[in-house]
């Protein structure tokens, strides 16, 4: 079994779809009942933010080991309009779209590992991985 | 031209059926013709060949389509993949071109005036295999659709005063929806004073959900009812909470009997057993 997968994001339910993956890809590398809801939760904030920002993008999910340690990484990328400021969006309550302005920093919380990578005009790219205990 | 290739196609069927049904053993995936017994493996191809040549047989030039629909509605109840049925179709007309090459119907000269008779004769019948597949799905999707939105949202009135609304399922924009108008709808109609919203049997609460939720218990708020969260799972209420997201204006509790309970008690009222 290759230890990458991905989802392309098009639609609502390309979401449904994403985490679906995340899902038994959590549950097969031996997470937890509620790693595998937070893994889930976090693909379903990413894939949501590349629906309603950028339209179109990827959700990839790889299983990574390093230094004797074992994790999932999710990598959501797209080609969208970027984030123009960084610190804004990891604030709490800060959103453009009318909703909770959870999303970003609650990804953060939820996973272990996050960074961010955006560039104005050409598109983000993020990645969060959280590791097996 | 077209009568001769009938008389060749019809002549030599059980060798089409052989051949065909050797080719179709080498195609991997498909475990029709390994694990079906022979005989009905052997009926089922006569079938698919009697249909395949059937409109040829009738001797014109132009398609019928009566027995085009015929053969594709037929087809469709063998129950194979389209990518199957496709590869069935390739295979067919790859065995029956090489027996017409064989016995000399088809030569070096009449190959190009051939090829048009030939396309003319199985490329309407994949065509209208194709068309009829992608109609099925898209029947499907449809019915699916409408059996989504009748299981979901409906609130019901348990007791006088108190109503429950279970959701299960995933909740995207449009059931969002739903569930608002639904709730309101139900709440005014059924003089609900305390409204109890399941998420059981919802898989996962991201923002856009929690969002949703907040929403339609404002909602209900403003219409004169209390909303309450119930059926929260310990994982749920993790990811909830390292969302961040803020829930404290709502009454929430684990399972929908505790919140049954709490409801009771706002409205004054309890479960006491007969002696």
């Amino acid at each position: 079994m290759s230890n990458r997968s991905s989802v392309e994001i098009f639609t609502e339910w390309d979401i449904v779809a994403a985490r679906q993956l995340g899902r038994n890809e959590a549950k097969n590398s031996g997470f937890g009942t509620v790693d595998q809801a937070r893994i889930t939760t976090a693909i379903s904030e990413l894939a949501r933010n590349i629906y309603l920002y950028a339209g179109k993008g990827k959700i990839e999910i790889e299983r990574v080991s390093t230094d004797g340690m074992k994790g999932m990484t999710i990598i959501a990328s797209d080609e969208g309009p970027g984030i123009p400021d960084l610190r804004k969006v990891m604030e709490d309550g800060f959103s453009t779209s009318g909703g909770l302005g959870a999303g970003m920093p609650g990804v953060k919380r939820l996973m272990d590992d996050f960074k961010v990578e955006s560039e104005v005009g050409k598109g983000t790219t993020i990645t969060a991985t959280k590791w097996l205990r | 031209m077209n009568s001769k290739m009938r008389i060749v196609v019809n002549e030599h069927m059980d060798t089409i059926i052989a051949e065909w049904i050797e080719l179709m053993k080498e195609e991997k995936g498909e475990r029709f013709f390994h694990f079906m017994p022979q005989h009905l493996v052997e009926k089922t191809s006569r079938e698919f060949t009697t249909l395949m040549t059937s409109n040829i047989n009738e001797g014109e030039n132009a398609v019928n389509n009566e027995r085009l629909d015929d053969f594709t509605e037929k087809v469709i109840r063998f129950g194979w993949s389209i990518k199957f049925v496709n590869k069935a179709i390739d295979n067919f007309a790859a065995v029956v071109f090489e027996l017409l090459e064989d016995v000399e119907v088809i030569t070096e000269q009449n190959l190009r005036i051939f090829m048009g008779v030939f396309t003319g004769w199985i490329n309407p019948l994949r065509e209208s295999i194709i068309e009829a597949y992608s109609i099925k799905w898209e029947q499907t999707d449809t019915l699916q659709k409408v059996a989504l939105q009748e299981l979901s949202a409906s609130l019901i009135p348990v007791v006088d005063k108190v109503s429950i609304m279970p959701l299960v399922g995933t909740i995207d924009t449009e059931r969002a929806k739903l569930i608002m108008e639904n709730l309101l709808d139900g709440v005014v109609q059924q003089r609900a004073e305390v409204v109890l919203l399941d998420i059981t049997g919802v898989p996962v609460v991201d923002t856009m959900v929690a969002h949703h939720i907040i929403q339609a218990a404002d909602a209900v708020r403003l219409v004169g009812a209390k909303c309450m969260l119930v059926g929260i799972r310990p994982e749920i209420a993790q990811t909830i909470v390292a969302l961040g997201i803020n829930l404290s204006d709502f009454t929430t509790t684990s399972t929908l009997r505790r919140g049954m309970q709490e409801a009771l008690s706002l409205t004054n009222r309890e479960i006491v057993e007969v002696e």
